[in-house]
């Protein structure tokens, strides 16, 4: 336990930034520029060194987790809060398959275990991490054993099954945090629902981690979580500027930080270069794109597999997405938790996420991004793996196209299985929907 | 006489459409032929073919279709874009404008200054185009030019699913096996793939329809869209070569 606890706190205050600095190195050996001459992209954010350098770190530390301090798998919408005063490491599935998705293994792993008779049907998240356990190959080594597994429904209820399924394979306690869906504002009787599963999770995280939780630690993590998002918002707000100082699909990759650590000084830390970063920039009128001729929403989840390829195909004829539904939903949940009242506002805040709310709110959300980020038009990816964030996307394209009086694409693509997209298609239509604009 | 000013190239999925415009996008000539999976070559030759018919070596071309960038020397634009401007140089205002081509189906919403106010199109699944048509009325036997006129024979539709094109092709030969008619079962297909348009034009019925694109030149489908919207279709003026139009009004 000794031994695997330093080796574990190596690996996060040694290994990790020496592993971050020599992948630097290497990329700088073999001359990585990401803006070399005619590129249309602005200058790169120095802060992505940090991030990548944060991330290695994450995940390297993650492989020496297990047998030093308690861990627990969660799904991107759980109240990560109340675990991290216990010492959990906290690994994120989700994101996990988000790095798959990057590096296009997804139909690889999900083969494995369409042969064991999962369904192609199911989320490519679900099928890259469950498909990444059966055949124990991972893009980050190596990820550590879970001592408890934690799901909420409040994004899907897929979670659900594929979280069972993770309790099966491991053996180690669920927590399922139910969240009813909301319409307009949740009634009282199912903010008790849930404040009463809340009292449950921390009796089991204690005794799963062989701890208590003080008022005062739980407190502190919400403080630090709220500021996380308060800080991840200004990142975020700095788009509003014209040019916008980076572009949405940067943003894609710099929520990691709020994702997996949010409720940790590091992910504050980060934002606060961050966000220094971009005010600068739009202080000094630096673009995320060189020429920035059109203003664009992103609504759903990043088509992983291909963000880089379609921010060139945009960027080449000046369209940013300025905004994202999807990132800005990081900036938004966590405003609403409170040190005052840990756990009552993490009931408010973990119900009203954008998933779980009924589809007016959706809209709302939608136009307000629109008119905050003064856009000229919106793509609504949608995402085969992701039914609750496309549901309803053919009645939201109506609306804002005829109230905000401008082009709405829906594009049909897939989070993370590069099968069921046809990049032709794909391009053909964004290129109509690019020239529509002349 | 006009003189000749730009040529437009359309390289579909199912054929290769070309056409020579005057200063004004008056059409001066045209050619078509079936696609050839050598896209470049194909081009240079049809464009060769033009440009000897104009009479003129050096005019300036526009191209659209899946094989727009294939074409050496030209502007390539979507079809939505030269459709739109190829309808819009006919009717001169605002309208919805319904293109069914071999593998799309296409409603554009031309705004009144013949920008694109909005399109949608089928995604991922060819099976409410040209080319599901063509597979079936092959494998009953059917040529299109007797399309119409069979339609019209029919006393009732069949009904015949258009989910898949590949089903639909098992489902039609089951159908014959079982008795039915062939009229009634090509008049069901039209339905099936007029419920398909409908439903891309959504809920949104402002405007004039009108319809280009080869599918155009089938009366009975052009028929069966317009019950199915419940209102006129007007087909545009060589319908098959809007988008070569559009595109060679492009580079003007």
């Amino acid at each position: 336990m000794i031994g695997r606890r330093v080796q574990f706190e190596l690996a996060t205050w040694v290994a990790g930034p020496a592993l971050a600095a020599f992948e630097r190195a290497k990329r700088a050996r073999r001359g990585e520029r990401s803006t070399s001459q005619g590129s249309p992209f602005g200058p790169p954010l120095e802060s992505t060194r940090r991030l990548k350098e944060l991330m290695t770190t994450h995940y390297l530390a993650g492989r020496y987790a297990d047998g030093a301090v308690p861990v627990a798998w969660v799904t991107s919408g759980f109240p990560v809060e109340i675990l991290r005063p216990l010492g959990f490491h906290a690994v994120y599935p989700e994101n996990h398959a988000a790095l798959c998705g990057v590096q296009r293994v997804v139909p690889e792993l999900s083969d494995a275990i369409e042969r064991e008779g999962y369904s192609r049907d199911l989320c490519s998240y679900a099928r890259a991490d469950i498909g990444s356990l059966t055949t124990g190959k991972t893009p980050v080594g190596r990820l550590p054993r879970p001592d408890l597994l934690c799901c909420c429904t409040n994004i899907c209820q897929t979670v659900l099954y594929w979280y069972r399924t993770l309790a099966a394979h491991f053996r180690v306690p669920l927590f399922v945090l139910d969240t009813p869906y909301v319409y307009g504002e949740a009634p009282e009787h199912h903010r008790q629902y849930v404040r009463d599963q809340l009292d449950e999770l921390v009796s089991m995280a204690e005794r799963v981690a062989g701890a208590r939780i003080t008022a005062e630690e739980l407190a502190a993590v919400i403080g630090v979580a709220r500021e996380g998002t308060r800080l991840w918002g200004q990142c975020l707000e700095q788009s509003r500027a014209r040019p916008a100082p980076w572009t949405g699909f940067d943003g894609f990759f710099h929520i990691a930080p709020i994702v997996t650590l949010r409720g940790t000084e590091p992910c504050n830390a980060y934002y606060r270069m961050l966000r220094d970063e971009l005010t600068d920039r739009v202080a000094r009128g630096i673009g995320g794109i060189r020429n920035e001729r059109h203003r664009l929403l992103w609504d759903n989840l990043p088509i992983w597999f291909e963000v880089r390829a379609l921010s060139t195909l945009l960027a080449e004829r000046g369209f940013n997405f300025v905004c994202t539904s999807y990132t800005n939903a990081w900036a938004e949940a966590g405003s609403k938790i409170d040190p005052a009242d840990p756990l009552g506002s993490a009931v408010d805040a973990y119900t009203h996420i954008i998933l779980n709310q009924d589809l007016p709110n959706r809209l709302d959300v939608l136009r307000r991004l629109s008119r905050d980020y003064s856009v000229d038009g919106a793509v609504l990816h949608s995402d085969r793996s992701c039914k609750p964030y496309s549901i309803g996307q053919i009645d939201l394209r109506q609306r804002l196209a005829r109230e905000l009086g401008f082009g709405v694409l829906l594009l049909e693509a897939d989070h993370g299985d590069p099968r069921a997209y046809s990049p032709e298609q794909a391009e053909g239509r964004f290129a109509a929907f690019m020239e529509s604009f002349s | 006489m006009s003189q000749p000013s730009a040529i437009g190239i359309d390289v579909g999925s199912s054929s290769c459409k070309a056409v020579v415009v005057d200063r004004d996008g008056a059409l001066l000539d045209c050619h078509v032929e079936p696609s050839h999976p050598r896209v470049e070559e194909q081009a240079s030759r049809v464009l060769a073919k033009l440009r000897a018919l104009a009479g003129v070596e050096h005019l300036p071309v526009g191209s659209t279709g899946y094989g727009r960038k294939q074409v050496t020397g030209a502007r390539p634009l979507t079809e939505i874009t030269c459709h739109a401007r190829g309808a819009f140089k006919l009717i001169a205002r605002a309208g919805v404008l319904v293109d069914m081509g071999g593998q799309d189906t296409k409603v554009v919403r031309i705004g009144p200054g013949g920008d694109v106010a909005d399109f949608t199109m089928n995604d991922k699944c060819a099976a409410g185009t040209g080319r599901f048509l063509e597979v079936i009325l092959d494998r009953l036997q059917v040529k299109f030019d007797d399309v119409a006129a069979l339609v019209r024979l029919a006393e009732r539709a069949v009904r015949v699913s258009s989910t898949c094109t590949v089903f639909a092709e098992s489902e039609v030969i089951s159908l014959i096996a079982q008795g039915e008619p062939v009229e009634g079962i090509v008049r069901g297909l039209h339905q099936a793939l007029a419920t398909r348009v409908a439903a891309l034009v959504g809920s949104d019925m402002a405007g004039d329809f009108f319809m280009s694109g080869g599918v155009a030149l089938n009366g009975a489908m052009v028929e069966a869209i317009s019950a199915s919207l419940g209102r006129p279709v007007q087909v545009l003026p060589t319908p098959q070569l809007i988008g070569a139009i559009g595109a060679a009004l492009s580079v003007l």
